[in-house]
């Protein structure tokens, strides 16, 4: 079997998405090559063949010429599988990909288990197997889930591909995102807030705890998406990524996309209702409470260390 | 213009799930359900574009069993115009292919300039139905948006990435865009709004007069993930919780030092 690892490059940057789908093919146990619409001044540390795509000619994110310049490679070299990161750029690239290549997609893979690729439904709590039918299988692998123990190593082969650029979305910029006073990356306790606060009034007690610990207060998508918290303090994949010593999940479910921005905190507690909430999975201690009973119990307690 | 908006009837994410006899999917008994969250925000913005471009009519398709009528009579209360209801009773073991299939079977020759769905399921969470769907139709689409106007057959729309950033783009009609959290304020629907759907056209077609294409993939088991453990899991009164809490901290880490 042959892959073909698809890289991203974005805003003058290879995206280090990258490493997680060497992981992949390395973990698949087979041939694999790369291909990415970047530059030669940033390439990926592959050991193998790596089609590259100017970007001084491509543009940025350009879906019909991405999708063409992907199944040219396809069609070179005959893979059998072709694998993306499940990101903004997977999300929108592989099925058109899969459709050109009459090819089964499998999305969010979390791993391969005797060649069946596993993954997540109704938000993590349940998981399936997935039976591919077709011949050529696109893949796309959920943030996180394929990980190398140190970084590759290796320099490409590159072969420069030119192509049709032309496409029918056009790309006017990027909007960066606010940056407001805080800096959730730097601070080392971070007291959370997610849906189930309940109510925007609530967002008090949590700002309070993280006060009292002396730490920022954050929150989880939906609790931004309902303008209860302002967007500088989302924490996740489409927010910040944060690695303090202390996280407090207060009535957050876990989304995987949250999970992706806190993980790797060094303790993680979390208040939640629901034993079973995903956000169980990392914690270090979870609480099984309601939120609005125990923070301020727990914040009266800290006061009066 | 002709706007239709895709929408799906998902299980509330907060439910005790349960395997079904098959296990190939969760036991639809006992659970509540709604319109999937993604989904409901483009429905707001069907309707949004609907009320700017005055002469427009509205069509909500959702596929499934006799129950999803339901979901259908909220987004005609939202403000949809007409509700195209595709009776199947097995929707759940359509894969995404299938599912864009039947859109597209049941879009094409009616001329849609604009079909909005959500960028993904809660449930199965697939984000491909949308974009299969505008490939099998030959037409253009833009997904995860955050931010959509239009203006003489040209939508604009804010793509969101990863890390906060934003890709702003612009592209023709006839579109098919995806639906991100956070586009919009989707409205809840009013009382007189609600008895209004009542009267709206709401008509269903067998599955099988759109089902055109085969399936590329199924599902052969589903099952819980395994619990990694690790984790303490206290339970108890809640005065009692917050002292244990705080000898824990002190024990672990060095934040109440």
């Amino acid at each position: 079997m042959k892959i073909l690892l698809v890289a991203e490059y974005r805003d003058k940057k290879l995206l280090g998405s990258c490493n997680e789908l060497i992981a992949f093919s390395d973990q698949m146990d087979c041939e694999s090559v790369m291909c990415l619409v970047g530059s030669e001044s940033d390439l990926p540390r592959f050991n193998g063949t790596l089609y590259l795509a100017d970007v001084e000619n491509y543009g940025e994110y350009n879906p019909d010429a991405h999708k063409q310049f992907v199944l040219d490679v396809v069609e070179k070299e005959q893979a059998d599988m072709v694998v993306f990161s499940h990101s903004s750029y997977g999300w929108d690239l592989a099925p058109r990909v899969a459709f050109a290549m009459k090819a089964a997609q499998v999305s969010e893979v979390v791993e391969v288990v005797d060649g069946i690729p596993v993954v997540p439904v109704c938000n993590a709590k349940l998981r399936r197997d997935v039976h591919v039918k077709t011949e050529q299988s696109v893949v796309t692998i959920q943030a996180g889930a394929f990980g190398l123990s140190e970084d590759p190593t290796g320099t490409p082969t590159v072969e420069k591909i030119a192509g049709d650029t032309a496409g029918r979305v056009d790309f006017i910029g990027y909007e960066q995102a606010e940056s407001g006073g805080v800096d959730l990356g730097k601070a080392q306790i971070i007291v959370s807030a997610g849906r189930g606060i309940g109510k925007p009034e609530n967002v008090g007690m949590i700002a309070n705890l993280a006060k009292v610990l002396g730490g920022e207060y954050g929150a989880s998508r939906p609790v931004v998406d309902s303008e209860w918290v302002e967007h500088n303090r989302q924490v996740g994949t489409t927010g910040q990524t944060v690695t303090p010593k202390l996280y407090v999940a207060c009535g957050i479910s876990g989304a995987i996309q949250h999970l992706a921005g806190m993980k790797k905190s060094e303790f993680i507690v979390a208040v939640n209702t629901d034993k079973d909430a995903p956000i169980g999975e990392v914690a270090d201690v979870l609480i099984v409470a309601d939120l609005k009973q125990f923070i301020p119990a727990l914040t009266e307690k800290i006061q009066s260390l | 213009m002709k706007i239709l908006v895709c929408i799906k009837q998902v299980p509330d994410m907060e439910s005790k799930f349960k395997i079904d006899a098959g296990g190939t999917w969760y036991e639809k008994t006992d659970l509540a359900w709604r319109m999937n969250e993604y989904d409901e925000y483009a429905v707001e913005q069907a309707v949004q574009l609907k009320e700017q471009v005055k002469d427009a009519d509205l069509t909500v398709l959702c596929i499934g069993g006799d129950q999803v009528k339901e979901t259908i009579k909220k987004a005609l209360a939202m403000g949809c115009d007409r509700g195209a209801h595709i009776a199947d009773d097995d929707s759940s073991s359509k894969e995404p292919f299938e599912k864009a299939g039947i859109i597209a079977e049941y879009a094409k020759d009616k001329g849609f300039d604009l079909i909005f769905t959500g960028m993904q399921s809660q449930d199965k969470g697939s984000a491909q139905v949308g974009i299969l769907a505008a490939e099998i139709l030959g037409m253009m689409s833009v997904s995860t948006i955050v931010d959509f106007s239009y203006s003489d057959g040209v939508a604009s729309l804010k793509r969101e990435l990863e890390g906060g950033v934003k890709a702003c783009v612009t592209a023709s009609t006839p579109l098919v865009v995806t639906c991100q959290l956070g586009l919009n304020t989707p409205r809840y629907p009013t009382l007189p709004n609600i008895m209004k759907a009542k009267r709206k056209e709401l008509l269903s077609l067998p599955v099988a007069d759109l089902l055109k294409v085969d399936s590329r993939q199924e599902t052969a088991k589903i099952y819980f993930p395994e619990k990694k453990g690790g984790g303490l899991v206290l339970e108890g009164e809640v005065a009692e919780l917050a002292d244990k809490l705080v000898k824990i901290l002190k024990e672990k880490t060095g934040v109440l030092a």
